[in-house]
């Protein structure tokens, strides 16, 4: 059975996230400790806050190192949820400007209405077009909807980076990858059929 | 756009679900779990539980229900009812709860609704109005499930709310709550032109052409309703089919 890390740093909704894993037949292990990150099949790193106290927050309990170490490093496969995979980027404006995990490149950004009646935060069910395959996705058609609640979002430099996007506040990046480290601005663990899907495909990476 | 959400409402009192009329004249409409395993299994866009006792008897959330329901609830979960300080938050959040819903703590302490976003971003603070009509057509915003005027109308606090860090309002119509006569269009409308947050429409839905009439005349992001699904025929997924041939964007 897969061991998946749901890496707990005081921000996340840990129980939603850990119940999906269970339910997409992974085992969660709720933990901000090295040992059971290093022996997990999985980390996935949830996240509910401010991207300034989510990095701090990271930092004082030695994650970011930690996280670094055995995902960039040592290749274990990795999923960002909402915040999770926001604080991926070099750099956020949510509560100050702070500098991210700096895994990829860009910035962390408010999302800006661009026409009448675009609200923010962006809350509901919302397409996620696919801009290249990814066995992130296998089994899921592009345009499908996925639950978002979230005001800022990842602006990506490298375009390599970007699975998908989805066309609000003038289109912003929903789903990232790079090798086997992703990331997600919607919630899988809240998405119902097709978010279960996308756990699962992760859980098989 | 993101599509319009059609959101059942739970509301929770003393054992059981309870559903009313004009906040008061409760009725027992089931059990709390049973309703989320159904809503879960025909895959609802969101679910709003409030636990309307809570304040009035000065009892924190019960966290142990809120665990307990989002263990089978895979879909997003806006709780309220005696959410009064960070660590409450933190706590629903952390047991599965999406958003969390302050009404009577919005009003009595503003800077909580700050704190909150401060910390877990403005997307998780809902502030939940409740709003009846004053004889000169004006509108009173209420506190403690619609016992306590505030002394301002209900477009200014959300206004108020939302400079403070508020993501998302929950408007219900005392006037109308429990009376499947239709929402209030026009208190619906003032709030939502008054703010640049999404604004949950309640109180009052009888039929989905309703719902058509709130979302294009009033303006409203979603849609909360209880008495329909609980005592009509009526369901969330035949709403949205309605509303989708009238032509909104809907899930299906």
């Amino acid at each position: 059975m897969k061991r998946v890390a749901v890496v707990d740093y005081g921000m996340g909704n840990l129980d939603s996230v850990g119940r999906a894993i269970e339910e997409c037949g992974g085992r969660p292990i709720v933990t901000d400790r090295a040992a059971e990150i290093e022996t997990a099949t999985h980390i996935v790193l949830p996240g509910v806050g401010a991207f300034g106290d989510g990095i701090r927050n990271l930092r004082a309990r030695g994650l970011d190192e930690i996280l670094r170490e055995h995902a960039v490093v040592g290749g274990i496969p990795f999923l960002g949820i909402c915040l999770g995979m926001q604080l991926l980027g070099a750099r956020g404006h949510e509560g100050g400007v702070t500098d991210g995990l700096g895994w990829i490149e860009g910035e962390v950004r408010r999302l800006e209405p661009a026409g009448e009646d675009q609200r923010v935060p962006h809350i509901g069910w919302n397409e996620v077009a696919f801009t290249r395959a990814s066995p992130l996705f296998a089994g899921v058609d592009t345009g499908h909807d996925f639950y978002f609640v979230h005001s800022y979002h990842l602006v990506c430099r490298d375009k390599e980076d970007v699975l998908a996007t989805t066309p609000y506040c003038g289109g912003f990046v929903s789903a990232i990858a790079r090798g086997r480290i992703f990331g997600v601005q919607f919630h899988p663990e809240k998405s119902q059929r097709l978010g279960f899907q996308v756990l699962r495909n992760f859980l098989a990476v | 756009m993101p599509k319009i959400r059609v959101m059942p409402t739970l509301l929770f009192k003393d054992v059981g679900l309870v559903k009313g009329v004009a906040f008061d004249s409760w009725r027992r409409v089931g059990s709390a779990m049973q309703a989320v395993k159904v809503y879960n299994m025909r895959e609802v866009d969101e679910l709003v539980y409030l636990d309307i006792s809570a304040t009035s008897d000065g009892r924190p959330p019960d966290f142990e229900t809120v665990d307990d329901l989002a263990d089978e609830c895979f879909m997003p979960l806006t709780v309220g009812g005696g959410v009064r300080t960070v660590e409450h938050v933190r706590r629903l959040l952390k047991v599965g709860a999406d958003k969390v819903a302050i009404n009577t703590a919005a009003v009595e302490q503003p800077a909580l609704i700050r704190e909150i976003a401060d910390r877990f971003g403005s997307q998780c603070v809902v502030v939940s109005i409740d709003a009846r009509r004053r004889p000169d057509g004006t509108y009173e915003s209420y506190t403690h499930a619609g016992r306590r005027p505030v002394g301002k109308d209900p477009a200014a606090l959300a206004k108020d709310a939302e400079a403070m860090g508020a993501g998302e309002v929950l408007l219900t119509s005392i006037d109308r709550d429990g009376t499947l006569q239709g929402y209030d269009v026009e208190l619906t409308r003032l709030v939502c032109e008054a703010v640049s947050i999404p604004v949950i429409a309640s109180g009052g839905a009888g039929t989905y052409a309703h719902m058509a009439e709130v979302l294009r005349e009033g303006r409203a992001s979603a849609v909360a309703a209880a008495s329909m699904y609980h005592f009509t025929e009526q369901t969330p997924l035949a709403a949205k089919q309605y509303l989708r041939e009238a032509g909104f964007p809907v899930r299906l």
